[in-house]
């Protein structure tokens, strides 16, 4: 009888103790969580409806930010630079799963490749954007003495506003591929074989090994890669400021995050810098969003 | 006696090898480039054709760069950064992602998911408050608006953490429990010991992108002294490339590219199993 009625209050008080425990050691990411992302999220939404220049108080200005940006052809243009520039994304995802394919055969010197195609993806893209932009030199440029062994007479790359952005996108794509090829890699080695000695036995062609077998079971690394290459791709700013400082000619490769960048802490129009970083939040959220209604749409089309 | 299928697969191979050779070659071209360049004089950057390897190696731009700018004070301050930012950083995001995973307590899965979400507020969204909010304890121009932010713990971590701790059995837990361990002795005599791997890799993942960052160290850094190693070569770059001192800039870069490219090196399987990981995980 005493044991019974025993038992769950006893239970109860340890569950308390653990429960406390639990909070303790949650506390200290979840104020962190609160104070760095969520307070400075809620900040920046009310300053987008503001006139501020960190000097005086912000004061009150409704939508007028928000109208203000999209009649600013330097807000407009920079964010179809930052559009463009995704065009890497997918020319990277070929070339790497390319690559992962190749580095999956059993033969020797795998590891020394995939060590070799990873180490850009190490190095710190300050450095490389500096290396990039010596390399890209009209005159005196890696690129363009390269092409010319070929008898190609290179452009001023960083200057000239037709081929300042694909340089960029050449770039990411040379510093981002051994991470996308790793991804593919470790799920190219994760798909049974049992399925392609199947497949094989009913006399499947390579061509369609590849298409029925290997490009679904990649999927989900695809799909990790397309999402977090354009959360990651909508930000880009470090190559951007390092290698065309002023935006490049005519403006022509300044990003949406370096506009925000610049009219925040050079122009101090914090109000209008918060309305467009506002924007750019909104934007990745609908697109990612976007992504996932698409690949569950998908994954249920697979099962009908 | 090899098939027709073993001697195609063999000679696929080869095209495949001298293909990933070729593709090797573009891959670390401008590195050895950069590293080229720094060894050559000033004049010798505009030798044509170009020369790969410098007839006279100047040593001496590796003395030079020391006293061109605040190098040495870079190096320093990144460290400080990202070596407190990650030891800290790591034993919290630990001890969370231990709270999470094995830990009862109401509402926890929701804190988390809440968390999780947060990943996708792009951090220049965040960046006017989180700089306005440093300034006005009159933290601009120190390193701690790049510290104290870091050390409340990583989400990132705390997720994976949290993935790989799914894995550990709850009796081993219960067990320890009943023979009236408490949490942090049981955290640190079993949880720890089983997650260590899985810690480290994170720990030198978190460390290579904290001393590789540029935009927030730009934003809170005014005074050359201050900066990070990576504001500290753009500057670099910036200054001396109207004197075209070419040499002294990849100098600077090289220098800054050693410390991480020393960690890969020491650390690859593990780099490369986590980040491998990552994929199949996310």
């Amino acid at each position: 009888m005493s044991a019974t009625t025993e038992q769950p209050r006893r239970r109860s008080r340890l569950y308390r103790r653990e429960h406390l425990v639990a909070a303790s050691f949650i506390a200290l990411p979840l104020i962190g969580f609160l104070a760095f992302a969520i307070g400075p999220f809620l900040y920046s939404i009310y300053a987008s409806f503001t006139n501020w220049n960190m000097l005086t108080a912000p004061t009150w200005i409704g939508l007028a930010n928000y109208v203000r940006a999209f009649s600013d052809p330097y807000f407009i243009q920079s964010l179809g630079n930052t559009f463009f520039y995704m065009i890497g994304i997918p020319i990277g995802l070929v070339v790497s799963l390319a690559l992962a394919l190749a580095m999956n055969r059993r033969m020797p010197g795998r590891a020394f490749f995939r060590s070799i195609y990873y180490v850009p993806v190490v190095s710190s893209l300050a450095a490389v954007s500096i290396l990039w932009q010596w390399a890209y030199n009209g005159d005196f440029g890696l690129v363009n003495q390269v092409l010319a062994l070929v008898g190609i007479d290179g452009p001023n790359w960083l200057a000239d506003k037709a081929t300042v952005k694909p340089a960029l996108i050449i770039m990411a794509v040379w510093k981002g591929l051994g991470y996308s090829m790793l991804l593919y890699l470790a799920a190219l080695q994760s798909v049974p074989r049992s399925l392609y000695e199947a497949a094989e036995l009913d006399g499947a062609s390579s061509f369609r090994r590849f298409f029925h077998i290997t490009l679904p079971m990649v999927q989900p690394v695809t799909f990790f890669l397309v999402v977090t290459s354009i959360i990651a791709g909508s930000q880009i700013f470090t190559e951007i400021n390092i290698m065309t400082p002023t935006g490049g000619p005519e403006f022509s490769s300044a990003s949406i995050v370096w506009y925000i960048w610049r009219q925040a802490f050079s122009s101090l129009s914090m109000g209008y810098a918060s309305a467009m970083a506002v924007l750019l939040g909104v934007l990745v959220f609908l697109i990612t969003a976007f992504q996932f209604w698409i690949n569950a749409r998908n994954s249920h089309d697979g099962v009908e | 006696m090899a098939t027709i299928a073993q001697k195609r697969y063999r000679t696929g191979n080869i095209i495949v090898a001298v293909a990933l050779l070729i593709g090797g070659i573009v891959m670390v071209a401008p590195l050895l480039w950069m590293l080229s360049t720094s060894l050559k004089t000033q004049e010798g950057v505009f030798a044509l054709p170009p020369e790969w390897i410098p007839p006279d190696p100047q040593w001496s731009n590796y003395l030079r760069v020391w006293t061109a700018g605040p190098l040495l004070a870079g190096i320093k301050n990144s460290l400080i950064v990202s070596l407190t930012v990650t030891i800290v950083g790591s034993i919290t995001s630990t001890l969370a992602a231990f709270a999470f995973a094995k830990l009862r307590m109401p509402g926890k899965n929701g804190i988390f998911l809440f968390m999780l979400a947060g990943l996708m507020i792009p951090f220049p969204t965040l960046m006017i408050p989180q700089f306005v909010m440093f300034a006005n304890v009159g933290w601009v121009d120190t390193l701690l608006p790049l510290i104290v932010p870091g050390v409340f713990g990583n989400v990132m971590m705390i997720f994976f953490l949290r993935q790989y701790l799914t894995s550990v059995p709850d009796s081993l837990l219960e067990a320890a429990k009943i023979d009236g361990a408490g949490y942090l002795r049981i955290f640190a005599s079993i949880v720890l010991p089983l997650i260590r791997p899985a810690i480290a890799a994170q720990f030198i993942l978190w460390f290579m992108a904290v001393w590789n960052d540029y935009l927030a160290p730009l934003i809170y850094l005014n005074t050359p002294e201050k900066q990070t190693l990576q504001v500290v070569i753009a500057n670099f770059n910036a200054n001396y490339a109207i004197q075209t001192d070419y040499p002294l800039i990849m100098a600077a870069s090289v220098i800054a590219l050693v410390p991480v490219f020393v960690i890969f090196v020491v650390f690859q399987r593990q780099i490369i199993e986590s980040v491998a990981l990552t994929g199949t995980k996310g």
